[in-house]
């Protein structure tokens, strides 16, 4: 007896340890990050051109960049994704033609991100001939995204009660003015906080963009949607591993982490903050 | 406004609403069937791209062959067999750390911490999924590996280790968030009826909850390998990139998304080598394809026994 609690007691132990292991990685991960970048961090870095083969001078061209990707990403991904799960939740009826949307969505968030580069190379940048450009590299992260953006949709509208429906309907609401005036109003918010999280995935994707627009260097920043971009992550890979000079632009490699980090982590936050919020404000 | 409805034929003002939710039903359908125009347009790209390779150059080699070498001037080889071999041991080692680490950290939030523990631990875990790729992949590079080449005075300063453990931990958030789900939806009478027959509450969890929940856990597992295999920036930077045949973790390896990745750049448009690299993509989109198919019916099994 006394030795199977000691047993159980190891096995405890044990598990807390992987619980604190979760814990040891993202403090270790966050604190170089921080410590490396903390100190590159000023108006100067945020608001500058990099000079100097980008040894020293700023990252402002890469936040524009990085930014404009994600709001155009956005664009193209938020429509797509919430008429889709419309139909998906609202309209679709069980069946063989509804499993094999289902089953497509399912597969299409398991595809590998440079898989999705290479679609965007194929179909984008050659077959529709929008070259190296934004357009590319959004359209092709807005499809990467679209699961993430459906998913989040779907549990919005299946969390608003079926008897709401049903009161609309009864009262000679067609199936459209019921989904518009009595279902999206409540399911929105949770959309859009479901989208969050695409837009903050959209934002740190690297292997997509990499085939489909994003540059090294660019010496002013891009006036069209058909120019190549400089953009957050990818000047973070070619910095730190292709630059002729490693050492020298490690700070600017460090500050560039943090603001990407900073960007990404903080929609988190509010992705995650405001989905508990409506969770807990619209509890039928 | 209500007199002018009532003035119009009932007939029509009827009809008219009809033909609205007819349309706004097909517009909503098309939108509805864009998922499936992706991944056929996804599949039809890289058949389209990669398939011309299996035309013009040796599609046996492809398979067989055992070097990857397509700058070659006198004869460029392209062997897939080295980077299948990356991936899979790069992969392997991942779950070797992920997979105790994920499952013991699952039952530890599941059944036994503390709720407040938990509240505070999950939302570190889903900021842990939300760290993008490249900032692993530069962890992996400026810091783990030096602690690698430190501790295991290793033969190359990158090399698969480095990869498996940076991966491993990418892998985590998936593994955890998934099994404890699962471990989560067996049935509390079940745990109740072992309980009251008097067995500990280890031997519940060991020889009840978990069985029960085996299936969802093992589901949540290869959904994490299928990420790990797809992952890309991270092994690029961690790994050392080299397209050679080992079994020492210790040594630099290279994986089929980093070979697409390093060397799409380079190619010029066309030419057999741009092929070949699409011939990459497809075996990487087969296998991914494959393994979420597992997991997916796997899946669906555990939610219907629950």
């Amino acid at each position: 007896m006394k030795w199977k609690k000691i047993k159980e007691h190891i096995i405890y132990s044990l598990l807390r340890l992987s619980g604190l292991f979760i814990v040891c990685a993202l403090a270790i991960l966050l604190l170089y990050i921080i410590s490396g970048g903390i100190g590159k961090i000023s108006w100067e870095f945020l608001t500058s051109f990099p000079t100097n083969g980008m040894m020293s001078g700023g990252i402002f061209p890469m936040i524009i960049g990085t930014l404009s990707l994600m709001v155009l990403t956005m664009v193209i991904a938020l429509p797509i994704g919430i008429f889709s799960a419309i139909y998906l939740v609202e309209y679709a009826k069980p069946g063989r033609f509804t499993d094999a949307i289902r089953l497509a969505v399912h597969n299409l968030a398991g595809v590998p991100s440079i898989v999705y580069g290479l679609l965007g190379l194929g179909f984008f940048v050659v077959f529709l001939g929008f070259g190296l450009s934004l357009i590319s590299a959004a359209f092709t992260l807005a499809i990467m995204v679209l699961p993430i953006v459906i998913a989040s949709a779907q549990e919005a509208l299946r969390a608003v009660p079926q008897n709401m429906r049903e009161g609309a309907l009864a009262l000679g609401s067609t199936k459209w003015e019921t989904t518009r005036h009595h279902v999206l109003p409540y399911a929105l918010p949770g959309m859009l906080t479901g989208s969050i999280l695409a837009l903050s995935r959209a934002a740190g994707e690297t292997a997509p963009i990499i085939m489909t627009g994003a540059a090294f260097y660019i010496t002013h920043l891009s006036s069209s949607i058909f120019d190549e971009f400089m953009a957050l992550p990818y000047s973070i890979y070619t910095l730190a591993t292709q630059s002729s000079n490693v050492e020298a632009t490690r700070p600017t490699v460090f500050g560039a982490i943090l603001v990407l980090l900073l960007i990404v982590l903080c929609m988190n936050l509010v992705a995650i903050i405001a989905r508990n919020y409506y969770r807990k404000k619209y509890r039928w | 406004m209500k007199l002018k409805i009532f003035n119009l034929p009932k007939y029509d003002y009827k009809r008219i609403r009809h033909i609205k939710d007819k349309t706004i039903k097909k517009v909503l359908l098309a939108f509805g069937l864009t998922a499936v125009v992706f991944i056929i347009l996804i599949l039809a790209f890289l058949l389209i791209e990669g398939l011309p390779f299996f035309f013009k150059g040796d599609g046996i080699d492809f398979f067989t062959g055992d070097i990857w070498d397509p700058s070659s001037p006198n004869v460029p080889r392209y062997g897939i067999l080295p980077m299948v071999l990356g991936t899979f041991l790069v992969t392997l080692g991942a779950i070797a750390i992920a997979v105790p680490v994920g499952i013991g950290c699952s039952i530890y939030l599941a059944e036994i911490a503390h709720p407040k523990i938990r509240e505070t631990l999950k939302p570190l875990i889903e900021i842990l999924a939300g760290i993008p790729s490249v900032v692993y992949g530069f962890f992996a590079l400026v810091i783990l590996s030096a602690w690698i080449d430190d501790f295991f005075h290793s033969t190359t300063r990158l090399n698969a280790l480095t990869g498996s453990i940076m991966l491993a931990v990418m892998m985590l958030p998936i593994i955890i968030s998934l099994s404890e789900d699962a471990i989560r939806s067996v049935p509390r009478e079940m745990k109740e009826a072992s309980l009251a027959l008097g067995l500990s509450k280890w031997d519940t969890i060991r020889g009840v909850v978990l069985p029960a929940a085996l299936s969802g856990i093992t589901a949540a597992v290869i959904l994490g390998v299928a990420r790990a295999i797809g992952e890309t920036m991270t092994v690029l930077m961690a790994t050392g990139n080299a397209p050679v045949i080992s079994f020492d973790m210790l040594t630099s390896m290279r994986t089929m998304t980093a070979t697409i990745a390093i060397e799409m750049g380079e190619v010029p448009f066309g030419s057999i080598h741009y092929h070949a690299l699409f011939a990459v993509g497809i075996v990487l989109f087969a296998i991914t394809f494959v393994i979420n198919f597992i997991a997916g019916r796997v899946m669906k099994r555990f939610r219907e026994k629950y």
